[in-house]
């Protein structure tokens, strides 16, 4: 897929990432659909393939969930240098509009939490920055506990029965939960289990 | 909760850098069980009393909650430079990793192994998210609302994102705003 951009649309596409960014509690993800109209849907910059699998990389590969943003810009880039067969200036835009919108995603929300922080962390022994912060905790376990659920829910798609995946989510609850084993053992585990075809 | 301080600290904004770096490249699929376990049980730079409070404020400022999270320890240490080292560390070889394999998974995308191996992986990385919640219930029991009350808020917002799948501020608004009341009312000096 070959586009045309034009600098106002690069300046246009880290506005909307720099817009996202402040809307973006609890996680970029929760802007997925956003992005999805405006790169997919209104200016045809990606396609719907190069959306979704911007995605799965990014869960798939070590580092914060975030990173699907850079492979976004990246994708958009080289779309606009004629694809990742067009060669080095085709790479140099890709890196150009990874770097647009992880700067756009990042810039504002990051500046703001500084700031609120700093201020909260100041005025840690006030009745209402207690308040909120012991408040906050059993909702905050709460979520945990139903994102491991949400995420666990998302990956059926295969041929094996859903109960194979939901006991392979729970074992592994249960290991990290009672054991200190090495985290990346049991990713292992669930990856050779996935190739083996149990999940 | 009496938060006391953490058994150990940082050494320099390097120390953050290099922590933070390998902390990112273990979590596959979120980055969060990582940080539970590095920070809070082998680093000890957090008690699990902090970890929960700053988990809680990480969660409702706008950007990605591990990003804010490392922002927010990088700071407490080492000022602006610490929060730079933190982010930079979470983010720069992380980049470089998952733009190698945005490259190789256009020559593998069509195998179906491939394909499973990642659904494999993402159910275990639900798996460690979820016991990384279980693990913090028992800091619940010294909650001032009790550790009862604090159960039923904790089966609420459960109920209302996994079952019902409300959006996330709707729920942290209500549920949140009046756990915070509460919580004000019975802090009472």
């Amino acid at each position: 897929m070959t586009i045309t951009m034009q600098w106002h649309d690069w300046l246009a596409l880290f506005g909307q990432y720099a817009l996202l960014s402040l809307l973006s509690i609890s996680g970029a993800i929760t802007t997925v659909p956003d992005m999805h109209r405006y790169l997919v849907v209104q200016h045809s910059w990606l396609t719907d393939a190069q959306f979704s699998s911007s995605i799965a990389i990014a869960q798939a590969a070590p580092g914060p969930n975030v990173l699907f943003v850079a492979l976004m810009g990246w994708n958009v880039g080289l779309n606009a240098g004629g694809g990742i067969g067009a060669g080095p200036s085709a790479w140099l835009l890709g890196f150009f509009g990874l770097m647009l919108t992880m700067v756009g995603i990042m810039l504002p929300s990051t500046t703001l939490t500084y700031f609120a922080t700093r201020w909260g962390h100041r005025n840690r022994t006030r009745r209402e920055v207690r308040a909120f912060k012991q408040g906050m905790a059993p909702v905050v376990v709460g979520l945990l506990i139903a994102t491991g659920w949400v995420l666990a829910a998302g990956n059926h798609a295969g041929n094996a029965p859903a109960w194979h995946l939901w006991l392979l989510t729970g074992v592994s609850a249960l290991i990290v939960w009672r054991t200190r084993i090495h985290l990346l053992w049991l990713l292992g585990a669930g990856a050779a289990l996935g190739a083996v075809g149990f999940v | 909760m009496h938060p006391s301080p953490p058994a150990a600290q940082p050494q320099s904004p390097r120390d953050l850098f290099v922590s933070f770096t390998w902390l990112a490249l273990q979590g596959f699929g979120g980055v969060l069980a990582i940080v539970q376990r590095e920070m809070v049980e082998k680093k000890k730079w957090l008690t699990p009393e902090q970890f929960l409070e700053d988990w809680a404020v990480a969660q409702v400022m706008p950007g990605p909650n591990v990003i804010n999270l490392a922002l927010m320890i990088g700071d407490r240490y080492f000022g602006l430079r610490g929060a730079l080292a933190a982010l930079a560390g979470m983010l720069t070889i992380p980049l470089v990793v998952i733009l190698a394999l945005a490259v190789l998974y256009a020559h593998f995308a069509g195998n179906p192994q491939v394909a499973a191996a990642l659904r494999g992986m993402g159910a275990v990385s639900g798996g460690l998210i979820a016991a990384t919640g279980i693990k913090l219930v028992p800091q619940l029991r010294k909650h001032p609302l009790g550790f009862a009350t604090c159960l039923s808020f904790m089966a609420l917002v459960f109920v209302a994102i996994a079952v019902f799948k409300i959006p996330l501020g709707w729920v942290l608004l209500a549920v949140g705003g009046v756990a915070c009341v509460w919580t004000w009312k019975k802090i009472a000096p």
